[in-house]
């Protein structure tokens, strides 16, 4: 049974905040709650190291909500450029250029659209080297910045710009959700976690515990999106506790590739989640695609049984 | 003969050696890998005080490059071709952060058809990037400009990046001998990395490369690029006066071959303008007046010092190797472009397109074009594109063609 050590209570995380209001980004994004929650054990020594997607209007000249650093790369390539600062800082520091109390902790910021697609292979190289740095990936499951297009992190049955509902494809996107957990997971980095912004204890803890470690320590934060996925931004919370409870959303963490689920959800119905979206409003209206929805409920169902098996 | 015998690549690999980089992102792509094995070999061995690490390909070679200058660490690093389009828009990310390295391209022609051999079309389409550059014609000219390419990279006024460019083949692997500078002396030509703006940590945090909205703040800083580009001009020539005066060897942004008294000029870059000096020669030993411009510096466009080399000639080739399709050489429509306002500009100026993918330049073809330039300077009217072809060449192709057109197709 995986037991939380150093937040076990709500009080235990600081108030102190590390993620300033009054960003551009949406009303209610479940991805910038998640970032601020893990700012408050990355603290204020960090260099976030950007990939364009939404997150690249949180530094919008001449602001910026963080106490820390800033580097935007491109789309496909901000592991590439964690790795140039941290081998910089590490050549500095052992050279005696830069004092050892100058340090930064390096922490990739990148929405799913670079993280599934098009950074697959600069975040590989990084695992591969066995660089030191955090990977936040904050997954609202389509090309979001651009207005919500398919991206390879789009689960089935949702509908996209561009896996639009149709005719011959009435459930919208056709494809599953690529595993990038498992993609991670196959090149054995010491810490992947994945985190919900409505289990904050959770997601302290895994950032307390990832710290632990020298090497790459990825992060799959679900990011609810009210913009994107239609609904509420005040509903945020409540989206992000369903897709952990009907088991969608596993909470679960790698330590050397060994996987432990953190919270075992009892397995809502996937309906209580779906039907709080506009993005799979199709699967009810105007008529219920039994079909698709049973299909969504048998891979959940198929994952749990596989995992506790 | 003084000096080691050694390859462009080489040469590459000791101008990085001896500016004591800290930091050598790589990726391995023909030609250029001697330069990147021969570093990985010294940081292996002690030698250099450098970390070299092998990336996943050059666009996170780049991205890793231009992060770790960023951060305050003198990067060296080397691509070509195929691999210098595939870092294509990181370059521009580079130049905006303002982040000063030295980046070697060993020209190689792209695709496609895919081949090996050099032209310029490669460099060339960074031209716009924000990179200075810097094309040399020896090896000991490569080494040199690396050298030199760090002291004006990491002037406060440019703080720019540099490509130094040389040719696939004809120079990559072609030995020549090369004055190893003493690293003292070296030491004395290029000061330490200490960069006043740059550089991440805990004590000072910044934000670079930050979206900005709107035009007003992207144009500024777009402009702030092109200034600080155009004060390299000043700052090369202060290097080049200072590198003369601790190595005895003069670089100028230009070079002129036999231009005193030449009636008509060849405009050229790189190796292949060894050859174009050896046709100068020989058309001067028939008794033409003619000379040679070799463009050294093609980023900051050094456009006086070109119009002060070519004013007053009756006529101009511009021998491009590379060509835009549809319009032509690149380098020829730049020259005629800062040739407009000049009272004395030559009264004609020719275009001619020859050695792309390492095609060969021959005697005749220099003849012919030296010939053709003299006809349109009498006749003061250009010509151009000429696309450089000769009578064996066609016959090859031909019967390439006839093999490739199989038996009973």
């Amino acid at each position: 049974m995986w037991q939380r050590e150093t937040f076990k209570k709500i009080k235990q995380i600081p108030s102190e905040e590390h993620v300033f209001p009054g960003t551009s980004l949406c009303a209610g994004c479940g991805g910038l709650e998640s970032l601020r929650l893990a700012a408050k054990v990355l603290g204020d020594d960090v260099l976030y190291v950007n990939a364009a997607g939404c997150f690249t209007m949180l530094a919008a000249y001449p602001f910026t909500p963080f106490k820390g650093s800033w580097l935007y790369t491109t789309m496909g390539s901000a592991p590439a450029g964690a790795q140039g600062v941290r081998d910089a800082l590490d050549v500095l520091i052992a050279k005696g250029r830069l004092p050892k109390e100058e340090d930064l902790k390096v922490v990739v910021l990148g929405g799913d659209g670079s993280t599934y697609d098009m950074a697959l292979s600069s975040t590989s190289g990084a695992l591969y080297r066995g660089l030191d740095f955090y990977y936040f990936c904050y997954d609202n499951e389509a090309y979001g910045n651009t207005g919500m297009q398919l991206s390879s992190s789009t689960p089935y049955g949702a509908r996209t710009a561009t896996s639009p509902c149709s005719l011959q494809h009435p459930a919208g996107t056709i494809q599953e959700k690529k595993d990038i957990f498992e993609i991670w997971r196959a090149h054995t980095p010491p810490y992947i976690a994945t985190v919900a912004p409505r289990y904050p204890l959770d997601l302290e803890e895994k950032f307390a515990r990832a710290a632990k470690f020298t090497g790459p320590k990825l992060f799959l934060a679900l990011s609810a999106c009210p913009t994107g996925w239609l609904y509420d931004p005040g509903e945020t919370p409540e989206v992000a506790r369903l897709a952990v409870e009907t088991g969608l959303w596993p909470l679960k963490e790698a330590i050397n590739g060994q996987v432990t689920h953190t919270y075992i959800p009892k397995l809502k119905p996937v309906e209580d989640y779906l039907k709080l979206q506009g993005r799979f409003r199709h699967l009810f209206e105007p008529t219920r695609q039994d079909e698709a929805i049973r299909h969504i409920q048998e891979r959940v169902d198929a994952y749990w049984k596989r995992v506790s098996g | 003969m003084a000096g080691e015998m050694m390859t462009g690549n080489l040469a590459a690999a000791w101008g990085a050696r001896l500016s004591a980089v800290d930091y050598i992102p790589a990726f391995p792509i023909t030609p250029q890998t001697e330069i990147v094995e021969a570093l990985a070999k010294w940081c292996e061995s002690g030698v250099m005080a450098a970390r070299f690490v092998t990336m996943d390909s050059e666009h996170s070679m780049m991205t890793a490059a231009g992060a770790a200058a960023a951060t305050g660490a003198r990067v060296f690093t080397a691509t070509s071709s195929q691999g210098l389009l595939y870092a294509m828009e990181v370059l521009y990310s580079i130049s905006g952060w303002r982040a000063p390295l030295v980046l070697v391209n060993v020209s190689r022609a792209l695709a496609s058809p895919i081949t090996l051999e050099p032209d310029h079309n490669d460099v060339l389409a960074a031209r716009d990037s924000g990179f200075l550059q810097i094309h040399a014609e020896t090896c000991q000219e490569v080494l040199d400009s690396i050298l030199i390419a760090y002291r004006i990279a990491e002037d406060e006024r440019v703080m720019l990046p540099v490509i130094v460019n040389l040719d696939g083949f004809y120079l990559s692997f072609t030995r020549e001998p090369v004055i190893l500078p003493a690293p003292e002396q070296v030491a004395q030509f290029l000061p330490p990395f200490r960069p006043a703006h740059l550089g991440f940590k805990a004590s000072a945090p910044h934000a670079l490369g930050v979206a900005v909205l709107g035009g007003t703040p992207y144009s500024y800083f777009r402009h702030q690029m092109h200034l600080a580009a155009m004060n390299a001009l000043d700052v090369h020539s202060e290097t080049a006066a200072a590198f003369e005066r601790l190595f005895g060897r003069r670089y100028d942004v230009v070079e002129g071959y036999r231009l005193d008294d030449a009636e008509d000029v060849l405009v050229m870059t790189n190796a292949f303008a060894s050859r174009g000096k050896v046709a100068v020669d020989a058309a001067r030993a028939e008794g033409r007046r003619v000379g040679l411009l070799r463009l050294r510096m093609i980023r900051p466009w050094p456009a006086d010092a070109i119009r002060g080399a070519l004013r007053s000639r009756r006529a101009v080739a511009v021998l491009d190797q590379n060509l835009a399709p549809g319009q032509g050489g690149i380098l020829f429509q730049e020259i005629a472009a800062c040739l407009y306002h000049e009272a004395l500009r030559p009264r004609a100026l020719c275009s001619f397109i020859g050695g792309l993918g390492g095609k060969n330049l021959s005697e005749g073809e220099f003849r012919t074009i030296f010939e053709q330039t003299a006809e349109a300077g009498v006749r003061e009217k250009g010509i151009g594109p000429v696309l450089l072809y000769t009578e064996a060449e066609h016959r090859e192709m031909t019967q390439l063609q006839m093999l490739a057109a199989a038996p009973g197709s």
